[in-house]
């Protein structure tokens, strides 16, 4: 099955737009920065999460730490997979105690990568508070899990893949549907 | 990726891509044992048997905090204590453990090949945790995550490994293992020995201690097992040390940046004098990474769909 690109979602300035609205957003609900800390979650969220920290720096003063989480040993589906993911790493190089803690992802499905991240972040500590960032929501929840920030909303049909591919990863900034 | 086995029993045969899958996998799980929270769900669920028929503390322990680590469900079974004394078969052992939905059994024997013959005849995957004189796998795996995590590679390092090499299964892992890797590794020992044809497998060979570790990246210290003088191996402890004891003036030999290896136990003033075991805290690395080793291979041979025997 070679999925070939459908559409257009974001471009580059798509994607900064949303990112400054989720910025302003995080810091109008957490009402500033106090306490607040950004974990992205291996891959996607990683880069976005450094974004967004820097956005909140130029419009706060205040730049919040940035973690990276990696949640392949909390999978609920490694039983059956064929072959194991290689994880990567996860760097939490502060206390995530009492803080105001924003998940950062990529793009929200199932709801399960999110489930297996507040498995993972339990075993590091204990949060005041944990919101969910996301730049795109395609839909098709299984668990009732749901993001306070959304960068885009997006139907999709389970057939279809979402791709979001960043400058820092070597490539141009856009967010695109694949299909067959 | 996957492996391409549903065991580990050996280093031989191994691609390079696979050992560096397992290196990398346990470079991440490494993490969970410095966490304060030292435990993962990944294996929940599973049920993991140590089937000990050797004497054992680090790798049992290793492999037991491994599993557990991974909340995998671990048991022991010390065969001083079991019914192998009453004369139960290797294979009848196996079978009534698989019988009870084991998913792993890591198997210490001292007959070389027994966790082969169990793998084919049992459907749970078989860790070789050393098997007579043939391979003790996961030793090899966490002695190349150490060297690779001090020097940063294992290409093109020069490594020497030291002792009764006729009698180590953790010189043969090592060997194929750094080879595959690309390393080049020179073996040194008194005659009695070196097996003969060990260069086919790649090493070159030294009865000369110092001429040895010139220049070496990594030393590698096999234990001296006291034994082997009653066999006629050595004529004593004092001149095997002289002649084949790791101190100081052997290390200045070797590279600047040289490590000192040793899988344990040591043996203090015979194969590793005292200044050089209290210099090195790499040997300690050793022990650390091990768990994280033994993490991954479980992990990785723990996926669903098993890959055909």
């Amino acid at each position: 099955m070679s999925l070939k690109e459908k559409a257009l979602i974001l471009d580059k300035a798509g994607i900064d737009r949303a990112l400054t609205r989720i910025a302003h957003e995080i810091l109008e609900k957490n009402k500033g920065a106090k306490d607040l800390v950004l974990v992205g979650i291996q891959r996607g969220g990683v880069h976005l999460a450094k974004r967004l920290a820097a956005r909140i720096k130029e419009i706060e003063g205040v730049e919040p730490s940035v973690g990276s989480l990696d949640i392949t040993m909390y999978r609920d589906d490694l039983a059956t997979r064929k072959s194991q993911p290689v994880p990567q790493a996860t760097d939490i190089a502060f206390d995530i105690q009492d803080k105001m803690m924003v998940l950062v992802d990529d793009v929200i499905y199932t709801g399960r990568t999110i489930r297996a991240a507040l498995n993972s972040v339990m075993d590091y500590g204990r949060p005041r508070r944990i919101q969910l960032a996301v730049l795109v929501d395609r839909g098709h929840r299984e668990l009732p899990i749901r993001a306070d920030y959304v960068g885009k909303n997006l139907p999709t049909s389970a057939k279809e893949k979402v791709d979001v591919m960043l400058i820092e990863d070597g490539v141009e900034d856009r967010v695109v549907i694949l299909a067959e | 990726m996957a492996l391409s086995s549903k065991d580990l029993l050996g280093i031989r045969g191994m691609a390079a891509e696979e050992i560096r899958l397992i290196l990398d996998t346990a470079a991440t799980f490494k993490d969970v044992s410095e966490r304060d929270i030292k435990k993962v769900p990944t294996l929940r669920g599973k049920t993991v048997i140590n089937l000990f028929y050797e004497a054992s503390t680090r790798t049992r322990t290793s492999f037991e905090l491994a599993g557990k680590r991974l909340s995998a469900d671990m048991i022991n079974i010390s065969t001083l204590t079991s019914s192998v004394v009453k004369g139960e078969t290797l294979l009848d052992t196996a079978r009534n453990i698989e019988a009870m939905k084991c998913d792993i059994i890591i198997v210490r024997h001292s007959c070389s090949g027994a966790p082969e013959y169990l793998s084919t005849r049992i459907k749970s995957s078989v860790i070789n945790a050393g098997d007579g004189f043939h391979e003790h796998p996961t030793q090899a795996l966490l002695d190349m995550f150490t060297i690779r995590e001090k020097l940063g590679r294992l290409e093109g390092l020069t490594a020497v490994i030291v002792g009764d090499i006729a009698h180590s299964r953790v010189a043969r892992s090592n060997l194929c293992g750094l080879t595959t890797m690309g390393a080049k590794v020179r073996v040194c020992g008194p005659p009695t020995m070196i097996p003969p044809g060990i260069e086919r497998m790649g090493a070159k060979v030294y009865y000369n201690m110092d001429e040895a570790v010139d220049g070496a990246d990594v030393i590698m210290m096999l234990r001296l097992q006291l034994e082997r003088q009653a066999a006629g191996l050595f004529p004593g402890v004092r001149e095997y040390a002289r002649l084949y004891g790791l101190n100081l003036a052997r290390v200045a030999r070797a590279t600047k940046h040289a490590m000192v290896m040793h899988p344990g136990p040591m043996n203090r003033g015979v194969e590793i004098s005292s200044e050089v075991a209290d210099s090195t805290p790499v040997i300690l690395d050793q022990v650390t990474n091990g768990v994280a080793v033994r993490m991954a291979v479980m992990f990785l041979l723990s996926g669903g769909i098993k890959a055909e025997a």
